[in-house]
């Protein structure tokens, strides 16, 4: 099993690692086949995703995922970030090797459960 | 950036005098050795020396010797060869949950045959208790299959005194020697062995090659059908380059013996030491004493092994893991689990294994690197920032 380069240069250097003092969603969902947990943090104004940070314990494929989904949803209206689903984010890292497209549906997770915690939070659900 | 291999129980990097051995039979001696003519007669020659090594080494006749295509061939004649053979005295197994998938799985494929199988627990450092092993014994009981050490964790089971247990009562009694054949003594009368496997890759020589030593009297069938060779126990034309590369690789083993064991052990030990005044929240697997010289298997909590193997190989250090995210069917390691390590722990569970090519230098280096990379992975680790927080809490 072999990571193509993009996964590897998001695992060497993620973006947006760290947790976000004063979130305004917050999304942490756990990966019930391995263990791992990954936790993402969101802050919007306007409808809009303007800032993104994540903490993820797992695999290479699960934190280069976690890195670039941060990287995806900045800038997006809240309903447009909802649409990214975890083969878009394989797709952007230039694939992943099959056993390791389950890691992927944690950034998916992870990004839903941010909206609605920021959803739920502001009253809108 | 030199490599460091860290990964010596997985395979090891073949030696040159085994190299050098290997190309002298590809070149010069393609015979068949089960022919009559010069060529095949010097095939046979050269086969029969390394066979005659590998019984020096396991102290039975040359007769007791098959040679295989490795260690998972053997696990698999034995297991399935002396439980089919014994089939009209009993059906019943005692292995352990720990062994190498080369036992478990033809165990399991036995059971679907209606065998029962007992896979008896360890304690928390992998070592199985002789009294539960005389506990599970019953009448039908008609095979024993103990690895002698463990290739995760480097545990060194009791195997002389189940012998002894299993030569009392009648039973075949089968030990997986793969990781420590050439490292460990490996007398099949002081093991009290009937049938014991080993790899030639685990020691420096090809892979794809092996033995089982039998017991002579021993009952066993074939799982293999065809020509006359191996005592039609393992038929098929040998692989004459790949055994005799395996015996020069045992042979050098052997001349080399206890003393690159304590080399491997002063490395290892110093490895461990660094470790625990370097990084914080790791724990030891595997016995304190009775362990491998050259295995050093470590939980680094909070963080995950695939992580730490991929920042590791950015440092050009090969090392192995336990944890689920490594494994191809997403489960944790199953003999740290039966251990008693949670799933959550073994996510972090590193093997580092030593062997001939390792030094002092090498240590350093890790020791220069894997704090490192513990950090990092843990600045990125939800679980490290709840730990840190109940901690000033
Ligand atoms: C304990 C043990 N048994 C069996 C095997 C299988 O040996 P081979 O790779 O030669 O088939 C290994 C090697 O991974 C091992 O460590
Ligand atoms: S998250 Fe465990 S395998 Fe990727």
């Amino acid at each position: 099993m072999a990571y193509s380069e993009k996964v590897m240069d998001h695992f060497r250097n993620p973006r947006n690692v760290g947790e976000m003092t004063d979130p305004d969603g917050v999304g942490k969902v756990g990966n019930p086949v391995c263990g791992d947990i990954m936790e993402l943090y969101i802050k919007v104004k306007d409808d809009t995703i303007v800032d993104a940070k994540f903490q993820t314990l797992g695999c290479g494929a699960a934190i280069a995922t976690s890195s670039m989904v941060t990287e995806m949803v900045k800038g997006q209206k809240l309903d447009d970030a909802l649409k990214i689903s975890n083969s878009m984010v394989a797709e952007a890292l230039g694939g992943l090797p099959s056993q390791k497209m389950h890691c992927s549906v944690l950034a998916e997770e992870a990004l839903q459960s941010a909206i609605s915690d920021y959803r739920s939070k502001k009253g809108l659900k | 950036m030199g490599r460091i291999y860290l990964d010596n129980n997985a395979t090891t990097p073949v030696r040159p005098e085994v190299v050098e051995a290997l190309a002298g039979m590809l070149k010069g001696c393609y015979g068949n050795p089960s022919t009559l003519y010069c060529v095949g007669h010097e095939a046979h020659v050269e086969m029969e020396r390394a066979r005659d090594i590998m019984a020096g080494i396991l102290g039975c006749n040359r007769e007791e010797v098959i040679f295989t295509s490795g260690g998972t061939e053997s696990d698999n004649i034995a297991v399935l060869g002396a439980a089919r053979a014994n089939r009209k005295k009993g059906n019943h197994i005692i292995t352990t949950k720990i062994e190498h998938h080369a036992v478990l799985n033809p165990c399991k494929a036995l059971e679907k045959e209606g065998w029962q199988v007992t896979y008896l627990p360890v304690d928390e450092y992998g070592m199985v208790n002789p009294a539960d092993v005389e506990r599970s014994i019953t009448s039908g009981t008609t095979l024993i299959s103990i690895m002698h050490a463990n290739n995760e964790v480097g545990t060194i089971q009791p195997i002389a005194e189940i012998g002894k247990m299993a030569k009392a009562r009648k039973i075949t009694f089968h030990t997986d020697a793969v990781q420590s054949f050439g490292k460990l003594s490996v007398n099949v009368n002081e093991l009290g062995a009937d049938l014991l496997s080993a790899s030639s890759h685990k020691i420096y020589g090809p892979k794809g090659v092996g033995l089982l030593y039998v017991r002579k009297g021993t009952k066993i069938l074939p799982i293999m059908f065809g020509g006359h060779q191996e005592r039609s126990l393992r038929p098929g034309t040998e692989n004459v380059p790949g055994i005799v590369g395996f015996g020069r690789a045992a042979e050098l083993m052997a001349a080399e013996g206890p003393a690159e064991e304590a080399r491997l052990l002063k490395l290892r030990d110093r490895l461990w030491e660094g470790i625990k005044a370097k990084v914080p929240h790791v724990k030891l697997n595997g016995h304190p004493a009775m362990r491998l010289a050259g295995t050093l298997n470590v939980i680094f909590e909070y963080v995950e092994g695939e992580s730490i193997i991929l920042s590791l190989d950015e440092h050009g250090i090969c090392a192995a893991s336990g944890s689920a995210c490594t494994s191809d069917a997403l489960e944790p390691s199953h003999v740290l689990a039966a251990m008693g390590v949670p799933p959550e722990k073994s996510h972090g569970a590193l093997r580092m294994s030593f062997g001939r090519e390792n030094t002092e230098e090498d240590v350093d280096k890790v020791l220069e690197a894997l704090p490192k990379v513990v950090e990092k992975l843990r600045s990125f680790s939800p679980i490290y920032k709840d730990f840190l927080r109940q901690q000033t809490a």
